[in-house]
């Protein structure tokens, strides 16, 4: 059987969709941290749109340019505190055409 | 910037909001829908299987003008491994009828079309318009709602809460719980495109016919989650889900599952040499009815996927957000009628009509479902995936064995991966849920 070896490229994903970003309001933040709680570690997975990545400190950043607003990651980190959600101002954020 | 009093605000323009504002606005009401995307539907996904008989309450001929892709001749409920899949394909000439029962959609375009019918019943609709806050008065009741456009505060007698399964409005202002990870999935899909003549020829349908398959097994990779494929016109919606729970304990990338699911040797020919156009991510509420919240209070009602109205064994959604946007909207009809203020007691008249109906009737009989896929998803998702291959491979595969021997062989890796007890109880478990 021959599955496909080839890593998946989210970004060759979100490359198909539309976006209107609202240049230097990002809806969601993340609190600064000493080391990320494995919630937040996990969303660097888990987040479909791969917005949290880990720096080389090992803390964990957000570039939520390709978000799709989903909302998972609220569910896993809102409450702890870890990160601020919030949607994008009206009509901002992710344009789905077929959705 | 605008200075009026409506009678109702709702919250959202998807298939919950839309029914209410259509079903209110068209019995006189003066309602405000507000909607945070650039238009009805640029934020929603769905698979998308849309159930007539729960639209054809609220708009009687819609089938003359909705954009409606395909019906649905055809189901196949598959169970994988990583190389096969066992099915059950239920196909009848039936489903072609005057008025077809199911039909697949493409969200963004229903949401529209949607949306168009409700401004002409009469509403308002705005979009691009982000609902920030509730008001609430002294007496803690909610009379209007503040929005980040400019202008401020926007009052009405009646707040319909449609705001979908993240429900910002609703757990900011404590009427209800955020949703826990282990009772919401996230969702992720694709748009496939294909010419309209090899949809048709793949899957054996024509015209307007349509074939959907709903796929378990090890795909989810031991979590609890479900795959789809859906024809449309000319294109495939290819999707995956597992709980939210499960993605963060295993650490999956939901965009891994759903490259192995396209390349798994069952789908992969399916969608060959498609072009994908889009990639969404959703959630979907899967609580069930153990997860419905407090769905009314003074001055405020809550619908849809917001009020965690989704039947996940069955795969619907849509009809369950339009049938209680429907029933909520006339609760409120019935008590403006009588001239009534909407009060929590008056309003509680939703709550005993939903009971009613066919929405928390089928929640409450899968009640414990969620709780025994979460709990046991390893079994259910994987182990049984893979033993009902292995059997259905030893039953077809003619190599010299005797048929004796290889029945012996199937019962024996049944009760090595499960135990005998271990069997008996995941049945009665299963079928205790299912009643
Ligand atoms: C991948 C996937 C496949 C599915 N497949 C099916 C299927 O085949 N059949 C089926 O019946 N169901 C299916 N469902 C479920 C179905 O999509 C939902 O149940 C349905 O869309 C719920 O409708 P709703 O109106 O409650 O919420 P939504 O359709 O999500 O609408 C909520 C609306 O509110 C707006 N909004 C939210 N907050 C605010 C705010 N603060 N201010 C202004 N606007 C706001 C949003 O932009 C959105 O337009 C699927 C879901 C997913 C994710
Ligand atoms: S909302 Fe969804 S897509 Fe956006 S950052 Fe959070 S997990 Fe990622």
């Amino acid at each position: 059987m021959t599955i496909a070896v080839t890593k998946s490229r989210v970004e060759d994903k979100l490359y198909q969709n539309r976006y209107l970003v609202d240049s230097g309001r990002p809806h969601i933040k993340v609190r600064p941290h000493e080391r990320p709680s494995a919630n937040l570690l996990a969303l660097t997975h888990v987040c479909p749109a791969k917005c949290y990545e880990l720096n080389d400190e090992g803390q964990v950043e957000i570039t939520a340019d390709g978000c799709m607003e989903c909302g998972t990651c609220r569910i896993l980190c809102e409450t702890s505190g870890e990160i601020e959600w919030n949607y994008p101002r009206g009509g901002f954020g992710v344009l789905f055409k077929f959705g | 910037m605008i200075e009026e009093n409506f009678d109702a605000i709702v919250v959202g323009a998807g298939m919950s909001g839309n029914a209410a504002a259509y079903t209110m606005a068209s019995h006189g009401l003066k309602v405000l829908q507000l909607e945070r995307g650039e238009y009805p539907g640029s934020k929603n996904v769905q698979g998308a299987i849309m159930y007539a008989n729960m639209l054809e309450k609220i708009i009687p001929d819609f089938r003359d003008d909705a954009p409606l892709e395909r019906h649905l001749v055809e189901q196949r409920l598959w169970v994988m491994d990583d190389t096969s899949h066992t099915g059950i394909h239920y196909r009848s000439d039936d489903f072609n009828e005057a008025k077809p029962n199911r039909y697949t959609i493409i969200r963004a375009q229903f949401d529209k079309w949607f949306s168009r019918k409700v401004r002409e019943a009469g509403a308002t609709v705005l979009c691009e318009t982000t609902v920030t806050e509730l008001i609430r008065d002294a007496k803690d009741r909610v009379v209007g709602v503040r929005t980040d456009r400019a202008g401020g505060a926007i009052y009405a007698n009646v707040v319909v809460l449609a705001e979908g399964v993240c429900g910002l409005l609703g757990t900011r202002a404590g009427l209800r719980q955020m949703p826990k990870p282990q009772t919401v999935a996230l969702a992720v899909k694709e748009m496939h495109f294909l010419p309209e003549e090899v949809i048709e020829q793949r899957f054996g349908v024509k015209g307007d016919e349509g074939c959907v398959i709903e796929a378990v097994g090890t795909t989810s990779r031991s979590m609890a989650g479900l795959g789809f494929l859906y024809t449309n016109k000319e294109s495939i919606s290819l999707g995956i889900g597992c709980l939210v729970s499960d993605f963060a304990a295993m650490v999956e990338s939901p965009y891994v599952l759903l490259d192995a699911l396209k390349s798994h040797p069952s789908i992969r020919p399916l969608i060959a040499g498609s072009e994908v156009k889009e990639y969404s991510a959703h959630l979907i509420p899967e609580g069930g009815y153990k997860a419905i919240p407090q769905l009314f209070g003074d001055g405020w009602v809550v619908v849809g996927d917001a009020a965690q109205l989704n039947n996940a064994i069955h795969r619907e959604g849509s009809n369950l957000a339009m049938t209680s946007g429907r029933i909520a909207a006339e609760a409120i009809i019935e008590v403006n009628s009588r001239n009534a203020p909407m009060t929590k007691r008056n309003l509680a008249l939703y709550k005993a009509m939903l009971d009613k109906s066919f929405v928390v009737k089928d929640l409450k009989k899968y009640k414990d479902m969620p709780a025994l896929l979460h709990t046991n998803s390893c079994n259910y998702f994987t182990t049984y995936p893979r033993l009902m291959s292995q059997a259905a491979q030893n039953f077809m595969r003619v190599d010299g064995t005797p048929k004796i021997e290889k029945e012996k062989a199937t019962t024996a890796a049944f009760i090595k991966a499960r135990s005998r007890w271990g069997l008996v109880s995941d049945a009665v478990r299963l079928a205790l849920a299912w009643r």
